[in-house]
């Protein structure tokens, strides 16, 4: 029933290549949702990458925070930060959750096409209505929770109602058994619902006014809000993100997930672990040793649990190792799950309280923070991007594979120039900030850290820029695929060059 | 779809038999490495309950075999690092600001302390290095005082502060004399011509007869605080004017624009904010930035 309306493209393009996936589509899958979702995340991935590379610049280079309040780093910053979590991966979540919860189930969206619009359209009024509050100033100063009461209140409109949708596709599946991705995806949605509700609990000044007092006072609040925030980091981008993994990577890899018993392990005590770290934001500060001491305990018992979405998304491939050298889509993939480990290790040792209190307050953890944002959520999600374009859009392959293995590349360089400049520049300045004379005094003054990491500021802008060209190409990668009436034999031409190298690393 | 379980040729390992979307599953089990890390860390948070702070109770919580407490040991570091500087700060107590520059020890003290507090408090409108910031912000290191360059009247100045509520602020006022015309003490005209002459007192004129048409009026209005050579008034924090430092605009303009509406700087008492000793070595750092007298 959802099938006739859901299926015909937008405006028809596709219709002669798309015939032949669709007639494996055995059940009427609404792929125009996903569709619309694919291409937000496309857009709304470049906007967050611009700004990025505008606040990156206007920290080494403060004259170009204009001395206007619209353009300034205080108001661009959560802009930027919201448009890369919610507009970039929160599109990308919904793009590849809601392709893959119905062909692991067999199922088309329960709700059909109007509530499936909805959400699409409903989600991208949030991420307006959060968007141009940060830039006229509207905030509640919490972080990743900046939209004020009546933003809160539209998103958990939506958020139910992708909660619905997600579920009911999974109770009419015609699989007897639920797959991996969909707990993950599950849980991610579940408990981003209660993290947003108890977080956001506010009293608005007047209904016809912006502003708001939140519900929590004190070290409670700051509590309330890091269980928040890292459980925004930990089921946003981590649970959300590990579903994208458990069906993209086998699927392009063409081989079984590693290990079943390992996604069940790791998968509930990732979840029963995570949901407690969030005191270690506030080590050293007002909150209750008790509560400093279990956020610490909890960051550290989730090394392994983290761990095992890295093994069992690396050791899929094997087997299909060789992939790497011909698919940079695949490479894509891969490489997002080596950042993940390597952020999901260097996280608990950040959570150490001794570790915390030379980190905390500096760039390290901006660094820390990026090697997970750009190697992990972003790297997935064009590898995602590149999986589900050709297949969206009835293509047999990308426009071009060795575009795609151009951006690879130049991200990589981008995120390498990003994570060491900002991890040497955070570790100069905790050291700075803690260095004493022989008489007791200070070493340093503020503003002599600050000069110091002008030249790793400058280091780190350029990171970013490298990022964003790459995902420029990307966007014409994929606008050339959608488009059409390329050579298939792109393809193949690519694919010929491939064996040359392969047959000297054989021979060397 | 439910299919048999079979056995993947590449790994060896068995399959759970069931299949998604074309991915299976295999049945491999947990990495042991993996499981022991676990398992240790798991062990290792449970010595960390008992030796720490980890459980709440109704009225507090555990404090752990250590008995560690971050308040307690935040407290320790700070009274060892007063213990450290004790000898030094008794000094500094008990000693009169000329004494403290004659012991060698309490100097290097004083200078190093002083270094410490002026970046976080006095940089931010005086610059690093006491060197001034424009718009008002007068230099430290020249020999150009607006209330005295002397160890006790800089040790004054930062005490009270300047031009705001502590009673013991040191308080000037200079009058506007433009505004509208029939309230205004000079016309635009006689404004300009005294503007001209106070550039004289810095060789600086370049019109003679404005110049001179400026000074009786300049006798009049301006020499009770500014001396009649211009030489200023440190009673009075009444900058010279026959010098070429200037703590705003020195343009003609600019002495022009602060003769018919003067702008007045001030400054913090730092008594409300900084112990007796940091003061004292502020002071001390102050006077050697290269203009005490």
């Amino acid at each position: 029933m959802v099938a006739a309306t859901a299926e015909a493209g937008p405006d028809g393009v596709g219709a002669g290549a798309g015939e032949a996936a669709r007639s494996q589509q055995s059940p009427a899958y609404n792929m125009t949702v996903v569709r619309q979702f694919t291409l937000a995340t496309a857009f709304w991935g470049i906007a967050a990458f611009l700004v990025g590379v505008v606040i990156a610049l206007q920290l080494a280079f403060p004259v170009l925070n204009l001395d206007l309040p619209w353009t300034s780093f205080g108001r661009l910053r959560p802009l930027h930060t919201s448009a890369a979590v919610f507009a970039f991966g929160g599109n990308a979540l919904f793009a590849t959750s809601l392709y893959v919860v119905q062909r692991t189930c067999r199922a088309p969206l329960w709700g059909g096409p109007s509530l499936a619009s909805f959400l699409f359209w409903g989600y991208q009024v949030f991420i307006v209505l959060a968007g141009t509050g940060y830039v006229m100033g509207i905030t509640q100063s919490k972080e990743y929770a900046e939209p004020e009461w009546y933003v809160d209140i539209w998103l958990t409109i939506v958020w139910v109602i992708y909660l619905l949708v997600y579920t009911g596709t999974i109770l009419r599946r015609k699989e007897p058994h639920i797959y991996v991705a969909n707990w993950f995806f599950l849980a991610f949605i579940i408990t981003v619902a209660m993290l947003h509700i108890v977080n956001n609990l506010a009293v608005p000044v007047s209904w016809a006014g912006a502003k708001s007092y939140i519900l929590w006072a004190g070290v409670q609040d700051a509590l309330t809000q890091w269980w928040y925030g890292h459980n925004a980091v930990g089921f946003f981008l981590t649970a959300g993100f590990l579903g994208i993994m458990y069906y993209f990577i086998p699927k392009r890899a063409e081989r079984p997930v590693y290990s079943y018993r390992l996604s069940v392990i790791h998968f509930w005590s990732l979840i029963f672990l995570y949901i407690w770290a969030g005191p270690h934001h506030l080590h050293y500060t007002a909150l209750p040793d008790w509560a400093q001491s279990l956020g610490m305990m909890f960051s550290v018992m989730l090394w392994m649990p983290s761990w095992g979405g890295m093994i069992n998304g690396l050791m899929t491939l094997s087997g299909a190792w060789d992939k790497l050298r011909t698919d940079p889509v695949l490479r894509f993939l891969v490489a997002s799950v080596g950042f993940y480990g390597m952020s999901t290790f260097e996280g608990p040792v950040m959570s150490i309280k001794p570790v915390n209190a030379l980190s905390h307050y500096t760039d390290w953890t901006v660094g820390h923070v990026h090697s997970g944002a750009l190697g992990w959520v972003a790297f997935i999600s064009f590898g995602a991007l590149y999986f589900l374009v050709p297949k969206l859009w009835g293509r047999r392959e990308l426009f071009s594979l060795k575009l795609v293995s151009y951006h690879f590349w130049i991200a990589t360089l981008g995120i390498v120039l990003y994570i060491t400049s900002m991890w040497i520049s955070g570790i100069m300045q905790g050291l700075m900030w803690r260095a004493y004379n022989d008489l007791g005094f200070l070493q340093y003054r503020f503003v002599e850290t600050v000069e110091a990491m002008h030249p790793y500021y400058v280091i780190r802008a350029f990171g970013g820029i490298l990022f964003l060209i790459g995902a420029l190409l990307m966007i014409y990668n994929l606008y050339r695929t959608i488009r059409g009436n390329y050579a298939d034999d792109q393809v193949s031409a690519y694919e010929a060059s491939q064996p040359s190298r392969a047959g000297a690393a054989a021979t060397a | 779809m439910p299919t048999k379980v079979e056995k993947d040729l590449y790994t060896g390992q068995a399959t759970t038999g069931h299949e998604w979307d074309g991915i299976r599953e295999l049945n491999t089990p947990l990495p042991r490495w993996w499981l022991w890390v676990l398992y240790a860390t798991i062990a290792w948070s449970v010595v960390y309950f008992i030796l720490y702070p980890a459980i709440p109770g109704l009225s507090g919580y555990t404090k752990g075999v250590l008995g560690y407490s971050s308040r307690v040991e935040i407290g320790q570091k700070i009274a060892a690092a007063k213990a450290a500087q004790g000898k030094y700060l008794d000094g500094i107590r008990t000693s009169s600001l000329a004494d403290i520059r004659k012991d060698d020890r309490l100097l290097r003290f004083a200078l190093a302390g002083g270094k410490a507090a002026f970046a976080d408090n006095c940089a931010p409108c005086h610059a690093v290095g006491g060197t001034g910031n424009p718009g008002g912000y007068p230099s430290l290191a020249d020999d150009d005082w607006l209330w005295g360059g002397g160890l006790e009247e800089i040790h004054e100045t930062i005490l009270f502060g300047v031009r705001n509520e502590d009673d013991d602020a040191r308080t000037s006022e200079m009058p506007a004399f433009g505004g509208e015309e029939e309230d205004a003490t000079l016309t635009p005209e006689q404004i300009a011509d005294v503007a001209e002459f106070v550039l004289s007192l810095g060789k600086r004129s370049t019109d003679a007869a404005a110049a001179a048409r400026g000074a009786p009026l300049y006798k009049e209005h301006c020499a009770t605080c500014h001396g009649a050579a211009g030489k200023g008034d440190r009673d009075q924090g009444a900058p010279r004017l026959a010098d070429a430092i200037w703590l705003r605009d020195g343009s003609k303009d600019g002495i022009v624009a602060q003769i018919a509406k003067p702008t007045m700087g001030a400054m913090p008492a730092w008594r409300t904010r900084l112990d007796a000793e940091t003061i004292k070595m502020l002071a001390v750092y102050v006077h050697a930035l290269g203009g005490g007298e």
